[in-house]
């Protein structure tokens, strides 16, 4: 009945998903609710000259229309960045709505709230306003060239901030000493994170009690009261509830503190109404902050026996108008970090810096950092097997750490706790058969057929985060997270978990891991999330932390709650503590069958009649804090196989085989569901996804019809497998599963596009225009296998 | 978005829809909405009145005769790739359409309004070119006749006149010794065709081509018809070989479209190869 851990668990939640009835933050109508409409920059850099909002305040059902300006003169303050990088780091205003300039093609500059949304968006083309448009910049090359124009005065040559890791020194010797280099420019394309869900945001105002409640698609809506109240508004906390109901994906674009937010805080209390926003779709696609985007030059060194020597990396990430809330973050610490991936590359030093552009911020996207480290070593990877003469299995397996190297203290700061790497490796081989799968090959493009195989063996760093080390590397938050039981007197159960599902289906693992410890039926527990009024504390959902971090806490409080438990059933049954197994959901004496229920344990505890009430209080119910020892570090090897159409250039993935290393796994159908999306996420980087800005800042991608998500139907069925390192230093071992298939699978995917077509390098999205074109590139300079 | 207002009304027939269409302007007929109510959304069609003509239950028939295949206008493209009759009379016209976009589209979106919007990436315009389909219209002066060859002026820009309704498309029925075949490529986004090439082919009973027809999609501003090809194969038998050199450079670079999805080099590209697949396929089934 109670072994719940490692069993696949149907999803508790996925009843009202698919039949509709999840209630989103849009679902939400309240009593004399209005609707706000955003007017939005058509403009990617443009100074305001005037708005005049007198017509839209006269159309049909207005409420109100209001402006940056008016907002700023009620002491709102800019929404700040949660990450400092360096001391130097140029961190400019983020105005809820702009207010001299706008520097992105979206940026709000006034809102109408009106009875209806219609009624908004009909008076919203009513605000008139005087742009001047300025020179605007939306590649970084370009922003970073002399004399380009400034997205802010005070950012000189559009730099945020410089960043630096590892011994240069060091690197720098290893290189030149090196047998051979290999070196590879890297374009790591922008990414549009496309939540299911567009974002939506209530405001609601209690007048009688000056209560602010703040609905919101949040995946951490502690973090967003926080800096809501902190640093933006100066509200009182207490004051102030945030609910985050359910949540229809995020990928990291519902981590961030968004203007969206402030101004639905704002105007309700303006206007004394609840005031309801959700993006529409093609908002989402210039608002909700975007992933990736970096230039990278990167040289990797190896010995004449193919020992990696030294890596030597420099980064120039974009970081869009302004800094968004863990910005500045995910190209250094959460990347660079990541640098010496399995490998025992001794040394490794790493620059980044961080550069200003006319387009929509970039913050974290799955991965988030972790994605574009591993693209970047395990292209190297590919490219200098290839070069070297070397097959990719075997350069991989020759400068893995090894399992008796853990704990590994890596040139870049991580210790990694576990590992195998070989172990997922040789069974990850296994499963495609590659000395089978080797010869097909041959045979296949003996016929002219273009097939190639590729790999990606990763590490990722996730469970975020030990907070001293988050501070330490400029977090400006701890990065612990809360679980609290509220046992009931029927002994059913409340869990309360301060991270915050979106999609990775909290409500039935933390379910399953709770029941099974209690040893009670999984109906009788519950899990409450997303709301600040309820839950003591949390940091949200991101970084694969839930289960590690949350989950611990959770665990913590479980500790806690049988153990007082234990104390009550030696109190019921008179016997020592020590006598007591707990068995079956039961409290026995050893050797007898004198026992009692968890049950009437809780009923006791509430109804307590007959108790030791000078030693022990009422009640069951605890909360605790968890904070990490450390990041957990799964890892894995993936293997693509693909076929091209050598008439079109479309690409085919024949086979695609993951073993992953999550550590221990409470319900294998999830995580296998969680690996199955990531993948598909990163296959969506490698063939599909890309947003293009045109030189004047417009988004050309900014639907559905133009930027490619990938479909069922695009993708192979997944051969999904594990090994299990437990995680050492997490009552639970486990790891976290939400972002492994996206930062291992995108090279992987590169890397057999281009054994297919025997092209060095094929910039992604590799449509099948770039795939055709490097198929006559490859044929034309005759080193083609076609 | 919210559309911008509008008014909307139901026609039971063609004549109350002409009548309607007549009486108001900038009015538009609604079909299956699977265009226009996406545009309306965006805000880029603003029509004063929708007429809804998906009531008009005499416009969704499918019938045959002796020589043809009537489509109504209202047949979705769900009808069309399940109807009985277009598999076995026309069989690639039921091929085609269930290849457009996914199942809730081609539950909802008609044939006559897919012809009558005229999207440049649309795949029924390369159908009724190379099955030499003609669009039966009906106006306030009565029906006429448009053969497809004539239909397809521009982006979004057809023969239709200001109030006239498409009511029935008819293709003629395929011959014994004629084929018929459609090779799509499609844009991984929209799923749209990025070049559509729909060929039919007719061999004399030595297997001599006798009439060949292409239809290209998807390439360029409007659906056209690639007579240098089909003038190539007549009189030739159809093998690898011939067909090869018949759609080699069949397309000019500099009449293809050019944009994200594909620049129009590799349009021209496609197009030969798009083609060189569907009157493969098409030989094979009129020599079948
Ligand atoms: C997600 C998606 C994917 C799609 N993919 C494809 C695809 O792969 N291939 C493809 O070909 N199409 C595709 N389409 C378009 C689809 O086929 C549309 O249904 C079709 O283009 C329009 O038909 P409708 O009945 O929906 O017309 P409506 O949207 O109702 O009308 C379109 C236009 O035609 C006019 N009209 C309608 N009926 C008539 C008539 N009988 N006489 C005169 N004018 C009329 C209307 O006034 C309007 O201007 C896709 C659409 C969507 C939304």
């Amino acid at each position: 009945m109670s072994d719940y851990i490692g069993t696949s668990v149907k999803r508790v939640e996925d009843q009202r998903f698919i039949t509709g009835r999840g209630r989103y933050t849009d679902d939400i109508v309240l009593p004399n609710m209005t609707y706000a409409c955003f007017v939005r920059s058509p403009y990617a850099h443009a100074r305001i000259n005037g708005i005049d909002t007198e017509e839209a305040r006269n159309r049909p059902g207005v409420v109100a229309v209001f402006t940056g300006q008016d907002i700023v003169d009620d002491g709102i303050n800019p929404i700040p960045t949660g990450w400092q990088i360096g001391e130097d780091m140029k961190e400019p205003p983020h105005h809820t709505l702009a207010v001299d300039k706008v520097r992105h093609v979206g940026d709000g500059v006034a809102v109408v709230i009106a009875e209806t949304k219609a009624a908004a968006q009909d008076a919203a083309e009513h605000v008139h306003i005087e742009y001047e448009p300025l020179p605007a910049v939306a590649d970084m090359n370009e922003a970073l060239a002399d004399g380009a124009p400034l997205v802010h005065d005070d950012a000189p040559n559009n730099v945020s901030f410089h960043w630096e890791l590892g011994d240069k020194a060091a690197a720098d010797a290893a290189l030149a000493a090196a047998h051979h280099i290999t070196t590879y420019e890297i374009v790591n394309q922008r990414l549009i994170p496309n939540a299911i869900e567009p974002r939506a945001v209530i405001g609601d105002h209690n007048v009688a009690t000056d209560d602010l409640t703040l609905y919101t698609s949040s995946q951490n809506p502690h973090l967003i009261r926080l800096l809501l109240c902190a640093f933006v508004t100066g509200l009182p906390e207490h004051k102030v509830r945030v609910i985050s109901p359910d949540v229809g994906g995020g990928f990291g674009s519902k981590i961030f503190h968004y203007p969206e937010e402030v101004f639905c805080a704002w105007a309700t209390r303006k206007i004394g109404r609840p005031v309801k926003w959700t993006a529409e779709r093609s908002e989402s696609f210039v608002t909700d902050a975007q992933g990736r985007d970096h230039l990278t030059t990167a040289e990797m060194g190896f010995d004449a026996d193919g020992k990696i020597v030294g890596l030597r990396v420099d980064t120039a990430a974009n970081m869009g108008a302004y800094l968004s809330t863990f910005a500045g973050g995910i190209p250094t610490w959460l990347y660079g970090t990541l640098l010496a991936g399995q490998y025992t590359t001794p040394a490794i030093y790493v620059h980044t810096q961080g550069i200003f552009t006319n387009t929509v911020p970039v913050d974290a996207l799955r991965g988030a950092g972790r994605p574009e480290a591993t693209f970047l070593l395990e292209r190297l990877m590919d490219l200098a097997a290839k070069e070297m003469g070397r097959d990719p299995a075997g350069l991989r397996r020759m400068n893995f750490i090894q399992p008796d190297q853990f704990p590994y203290d890596t040139p870049v700061v991580l210790q990694y706790d576990s590992g195998n790497y070989e172990a997922a490796l040789d069974k990850a081989l296994d499963i495609l058969d590659y000395d089978a799968f080797r010869q097909q090959q041959q045979q296949a493009r003996a016929e002219g057929r273009l097939i190639g195989i590729g790999f990606s063996t990763y590490i990722e760093a996730c469970g975020i985060a030990p907070s001293a080390v988050a501070g330490a590397i400029g977090a400006r938050a701890g990065l612990y997270d809360s679980g609290m039981l509220r046992v009931h007197p029927t002994g059913k159960v409340q869990v309360y978990t301060g991270v915050h599902s979106h999609g990775q289906g909290h409500e039935t693992t933390f379910a399953q891991l709770v029941a099974h410890h209690l040893q009670i039926p999984m109906e009788d527990v519950e899990l409450v999330h997303g709301d600040t009024a309820q839950i003591p504390f949390g940091m949200g959902t991101y970084g694969s932390r839930s289960l590690a971090v949350g989950g611990s806490a959770i665990y913590r409080a479980l500790e806690k709650v049988l153990g007082k438990a234990r104390k009550i059933a030696a109190y019921k049954l008179e016997a020592a503590e020590e006598d007591l197994e707990y068995v079956g959901g039961q409290f026995t004496v050893k050797g007898t069958d004198r026992s009692v229920s968890f049950g009437d344990i809780a009923l006791t505890a509430y109804v307590p009649h007959d108790y030791p009430i000078e030693e022990l209080e009422p009640g069951l119910e605890f909360n605790a804090f968890y904070d990490p020892k450390n990041f957990t570090f799964p890892f894995g090897t993936h293997i693509c196989v693909v076929e091209v159409d050598p008439d079109t250039g479309e690409v085919e993935i024949l086979r695609y085989v993951a073993v992953d290393d999550v550590g221990e796994v409470i319900n294998p159908m999830i995580v296998d569901g969680q690996v199955h999306g990531g993948i598909a996420h990163g296959i969506g980087q490698a063939l599909f996804e890309g947003a293009v800005y045109d030189e004047d800042g417009q988004l050309l991608t900014g639907t559905f019809m133009d930027y490619t998500i990938p479909r069922a139907a695009d993708l192979p069925m997944f051969e999904v497998d594990r090994t299990v390192t437990p995680c050492p230093h997490n009552p639970l071992g486990v790891k976290g599963a939400g972002e492994t298939g996206t930062i291992a699978s995108t090279p992987a995917v590169v890397n057999a596009v281009c054994d297919a077509v025997g092209a060095r390098d094929i910039q992604m999205p590799m449509t099948s225009e770039r795939v055709w074109r490097a198929i006559h590139a490859a044929r034309s300079s005759g080193d083609g296998q076609a | 978005m919210t559309p911008y207002a509008f008014e909307y009304t139901r026609a039971s027939s063609v004549d109350e829809a002409l009548a309607l269409l007549d009486g108001h302007d900038n009015a538009k007929l609604l079909a299956g909405g699977h265009s226009l109510i996406p545009a309306m959304k965006l805000r880029l069609s603003n029509p004063s009145m929708l007429i809804d003509v998906s009531g008009i239950s005499e416009l969704a028939q499918i019938t045959a005769s002796e020589t043809a295949v009537h489509v109504g206008a209202l047949a979705t493209h769900r009808a069309v790739e399940t109807s009985e009759i277009v598999q076995a009379k026309c069989g690639v016209l039921a091929e085609a359409a269930g290849g457009i976009g996914d199942p809730q589209v081609r539950n909802k979106g008609t044939i006559g309004g897919s012809l009558a919007h005229a999207d440049p990436a649309a795949d029924y315009p390369a159908l009724v070119l190379a099955l030499n389909a003609a669009i039966k219209v009906a106006g306030p002066s009565g029906t006429h006749l448009i053969p497809a060859h004539d239909f397809f002026l521009n982006l979004f820009k057809t023969a239709l006149q200001d109030g006239e309704i498409i009511t029935e498309v008819i293709f003629p029925a395929l011959s014994a010794r004629s084929g018929a075949a459609y090779a799509k490529f499609s844009n991984p986004a929209s799923k749209y065709a990025v070049v559509g090439v729909a060929a039919w082919v007719e061999v004399d009973e030595h297997g001599m081509c006798t009439g060949a027809r292409v239809g290209v999609t998807g390439a360029a501003s409007h659906a056209f018809r690639a007579s240098n090809v089909a003038f190539d194969l007549s009189g030739k038998h159809l093998t690898a070989e011939t067909i090869a050199a018949a759609v080699a450079g069949m397309a000019d670079a500099h009449e293809m479209l050019n944009d994200l999805s594909a620049s129009s080099e590799y349009r021209a590209h496609l197009c030969s190869v798009m083609a060189q697949r569907a009157l493969t396929e098409a030989a094979a089934r009129a020599m079948g």
